[in-house]
């Protein structure tokens, strides 16, 4: 044991791959952290929430403890007409605040100052954090202007307006309410980013796709999941290529009722047991008459049901159509 | 007899105990993982294959696919060889046989708790690190810690002066591995959003790749070559070749998995450069194993082991060529995220990793039951279905891929392109399945082998005797 190259050899080990995560993370952290959001990447982390994968709030990814989207075609304190309608992310009592309210130096230079000052976040995070999270609060985008530039930025209308939760959700009515955070839940869990990505990647393909996304576009936003492996269209900006909720409809009950060629699975099962109606669905029956559809034997393919408020196949639309 | 081990005094269990726990287990979750991947290519080729369950969704089953191959048979099966060679190599025993054993319980007991838990749908929805991050520090603290005490502590204890370079591969990737995992995973712990979640996911799953699965495979043919044919390792030089340059290397061109995404530019172009250099570790290895043959090629076709090894080395050509250069921008741009890359993966985990682990595993598991082989014919078997399978699957998808890069860049619309690729699904899905047929074949052989197999005389090697089936 007297020889001691081991000695020297550890410590090199121990040198380079400190070193390599000096280079490859270090270094990168100054540039990836130094980017400002978008207003994209505030839409995107306002209506996700904290966190769309395993979290305290929601450990089993059922989808609770979510923020909601509503869209206000009037305010909900004073009744006045919103022309157009604004956009508001409500986080009921109990539901963890979006990442950047918790850490606004992570907004960028800008963003977090109008948010700050003019949007009133302080008051969620920092010191007087768990009350805000005690009663809910509301939020939306503003805009304002920092150095002479138009900036988007997080506006706490609880502290700004005075909306509170109930009262916002109830104004804006079922019709005008998007699930959106439980939505992009189900996209991570029903592993739809194995075949669809949400990055049109920086060559052509954007013609398609619609345009690859900018680096502030990502702040805030956990996990990514923008995924590696595509056998599908990115969906980044499919909501602009196809708004259409019933063809969603057909198209997640059975890709092969609007699409024969589709290699997408039947998404059936997230319908769960009634439909809008509260009637019970029959899905061997339904299968079976599609099997007899697609064997000629029916002209028609049964009907697809219509899906229940509160089922996961509606939080689902409403993620994938608020993709613009 | 397990339960007795485990309670039991270190002193009272026998050598190789816990290289046979292990040997055992990688096996049974090589079956179990590739029948999930071969399901999984059922249900690309065949959409309406088991339909209309949550459990049974493509989505649910792809990474548990993934993981079980990574963490069940390809990182098992190093812990296996490492209980064998590390103590071998050293000229002494391994340093607890008891805590190797612990190290094997939490290991299939935390990882069938964790892919229970990826089924049902409880993930971090990040690729590689898919488990929940709990989960996660079960694996870091429970499974890669013990496992990195005993083998540093093995080596620690050597009888012999030099360390030869398997040993300082298992000692540091062992080391390193934890060090990725932690690192890896703190987006999850801290809460890390945006880019910089994004960007740490790939450094973990390319430090995955590189600072364990690649060169431990590489260590492990560095045993078995020599042992095997009887000639010394060509250079031991190059094999620190070899090594350093892994680690100087390998652990850099993390941003290469994410190209086409806004990270930094020179993040990505530095990438690339160092990606390209990962071609000299490659090439040192491959040439040393190929020159340390010399002369004993038909042990290439005579012996099982052997025959094993030297695919797995002679597909780290291909594999190192594409790896190389795939990454570069001129050519990323045509395969990124299409089937390509997916047999690419498949080349380096199925093809060279698994080859030479398989090798390793037939070595070892004779070795330690001291018992030769069941059966040669089995064993052929079991290679050719592995290989054919392997070639089919990597070739249909190389295929697939060039096809969706066509698709890509033509702009063509995107249906057509599923309709093109489909005849490579099947194909894919026929030539894994064979692959799984395979290590079923293999599970019994080697299940007969510690039942049935000759009893190796004293002092004697299993590969130094001739076979009887
Ligand atoms: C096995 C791979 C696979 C999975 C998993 C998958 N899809 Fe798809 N998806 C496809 C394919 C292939 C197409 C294109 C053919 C078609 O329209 O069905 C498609 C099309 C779509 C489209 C229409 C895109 C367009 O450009 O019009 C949407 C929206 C969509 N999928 C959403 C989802 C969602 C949401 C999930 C998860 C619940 C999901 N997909 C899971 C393969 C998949
Ligand atoms: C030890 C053997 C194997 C290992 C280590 C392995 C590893 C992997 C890895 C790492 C991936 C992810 C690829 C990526 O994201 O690019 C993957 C995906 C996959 N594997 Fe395997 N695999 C093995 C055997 C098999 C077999 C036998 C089959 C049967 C056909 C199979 C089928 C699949 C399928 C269908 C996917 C999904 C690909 C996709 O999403 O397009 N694998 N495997």
């Amino acid at each position: 044991m007297a020889f001691k190259e081991y000695r020297l050899g550890s410590a090199m080990v121990g040198g380079s791959l400190g070193l390599s995560m000096i280079i490859t993370i270090f270094l990168p952290s100054f540039d990836l952290r130094s980017a400002v959001s978008t207003k994209v990447a505030l839409e995107k982390q306002l209506s996700a929430g904290f966190d769309v994968g395993f979290g305290y709030a929601d450990p089993l990814l059922l989808g609770i403890n979510r923020p909601i989207t509503v869209v206000l075609e009037a305010d909900p304190k004073t009744g006045a007409k919103f022309d157009p309608p604004v956009t508001a992310y409500v986080y009921q009592s109990g539901v963890p605040m979006p990442p950047n309210v918790r850490h606004p130096n992570d907004l960028g230079k800008g963003v977090q100052d109008l948010s700050e000052g003019l949007g009133q976040i302080g008051g969620v995070s920092g010191s007087n954090h768990s009350v805000g999270q005690k009663e809910g609060v509301v939020f939306t985008i503003g805009l304002g202007e920092f150095d002479g530039e138009e900036v988007s930025y997080i506006e706490n209308a609880t502290a700004t307006r005075g909306w509170v939760p109930e009262a916002t959700l109830a104004a804006a009515g079922d019709k005008n309410t998007f699930k959106i955070s439980q939505g992009k839940t189900e996209f991570v869990v029903q592993g739809c980013w194995w075949c669809h990505t949400l990055l049109p990647e920086q060559t052509q393909d954007w013609q398609v796709f619609g345009a690859p996304p900018y680096l502030g576009d990502f702040n805030g936003e956990n996990p990514t999941a923008f995924g590696s492996d595509r056998k599908a269209p990115d969906l980044l900006h499919v909501g602009t290529r196809n708004s259409s909720r019933e063809w969603m409809l057909l198209h997640f009950f059975n890709p092969r009722l609007v699409q024969v060629n589709s290699i997408m699975p039947r998404f059936d099962y997230l319908w769960g047991e009634k439909d809008a109606q509260g009637n019970v669905i029959d899905y061997d029956k339904w299968r079976a008459e599609y099997l007899e559809y697609a064997s000629g034997k029916r002209v028609y393919p049964p009907e697809v049901p219509d899906y229940a408020p509160d089922s996961e196949i509606r939080a689902l639309i409403d993620w994938v159509l608020s993709l613009k | 007899m397990l339960l007795k081990y485990l309670t039991g005094k270190n002193e009272d269990i026998p050598a190789g105990s816990s290289a046979i726990f292990f040997g055992f287990s990688s096996i049974f979750w090589f079956v179990v993982g590739t029948g999930l991947g071969s399901f999984n290519a059922a249900k690309l080729a065949f959409p309406d294959f088991v339909t209309g369950t949550e459990l049974f969704a493509f989505g649910h089953m792809r990474q548990v696919h993934v993981l079980a191959v990574i963490v069940g048979w390809i990182s098992m099966a190093f812990a296996m060889t490492m209980m064998y060679m590390t103590p071998a190599l050293g000229n002494t025993k391994l340093w607890s046989e008891k805590l190797g054993l612990w190290t094997g319980m939490m290991w299939n007991i935390g990882l069938s708790t964790a892919l229970l838990s990826l089924w049902i749908g409880i993930t971090s929805g990040r690729e590689y690190s898919d488990f929940a991050w709990p989960l996660d520090l079960v694996i870091l603290l429970g499974v890669i810690t013990p496992l990195c005490v005993n083998v540093i502590m093995t080596i620690a204890h050597r009888r012999t002066q030099g360390i030869y370079i398997t040993n300082w591969f298992f000692g540091s990737c062992t080391f390193m591995v934890g060090i990725v995992l932690l690192v890896g995973n703190s987006p999850e712990y801290f809460h890390l959003t945006g880019l910089s979640e994004a960007y740490l996911t790939w450094w973990n799953a390319h430090n995955l790749l590189g600072l364990w699965i690649t060169p431990v495979a590489a260590a492990i043919a560095y045993y078995t070559i020599p042992k095997l044919t009887g000639n010394p390792l060509y250079s031991h030089r190059i094999g620190h070749m070899h090594f350093w340059s892994i680690i100087v290397f390998y652990s850099t061109p993390a941003s290469h998995h994410i190209m086409s995404s806004p990270i930094p530019e020179w993040l990505k172009s530095f990438a690339s450069v160092e990606g390209v250099l990962i071609l000299i570790p490659a090439v040192a290895f491959v040439a040393n194993i190929l020159l340390t043959m010399k002369g004993k090629w038909t042990l290439f076709v005579e012996n099982i082991e052997t025959k094993f090894s030297m695919t797995g080395v002679l597909l780290a050509i291909p594999l190192n060529m594409q790896g190389g250069f795939q990454q570069t921008r001129s050519i990323n741009w045509y395969i990124h995220g299409t089937g390509w890359i997916v047999a690419h993966a498949h080349l380096a985990l199925l093809g060279m990793s698994t080859f030479l682990e398989i090798a390793a595993v037939y070595f070892g598991l004779q070795q330690m039951l001291k018992r030769k082989v069941y059966s040669l014919a089995l064993a052929n078997i079991h290679y050719w279905f592995v290989l054919i399978g392997f070639c089919i699957y990597w070739i249909s998808m190389t295929i697939a891929g060039l096809i969706q890069g066509a698709g890509k860049i033509y702009e063509v619309p995107y249906i057509d392109v599923v309709i093109a690729e489909h005849p490579y699904m099947i194909a894919r899905w026929v030539g894994g399945t064979m692959v799984f047929t395979g290590n079923l074949v293999w599970l019994f052989n080697m299940w007969m082998t510690a039942r049935a197999g000759t009893v190796l005389p004293e002092g004697r090697y299993a590969h130094e005797l001739a076979y009887e089936r």
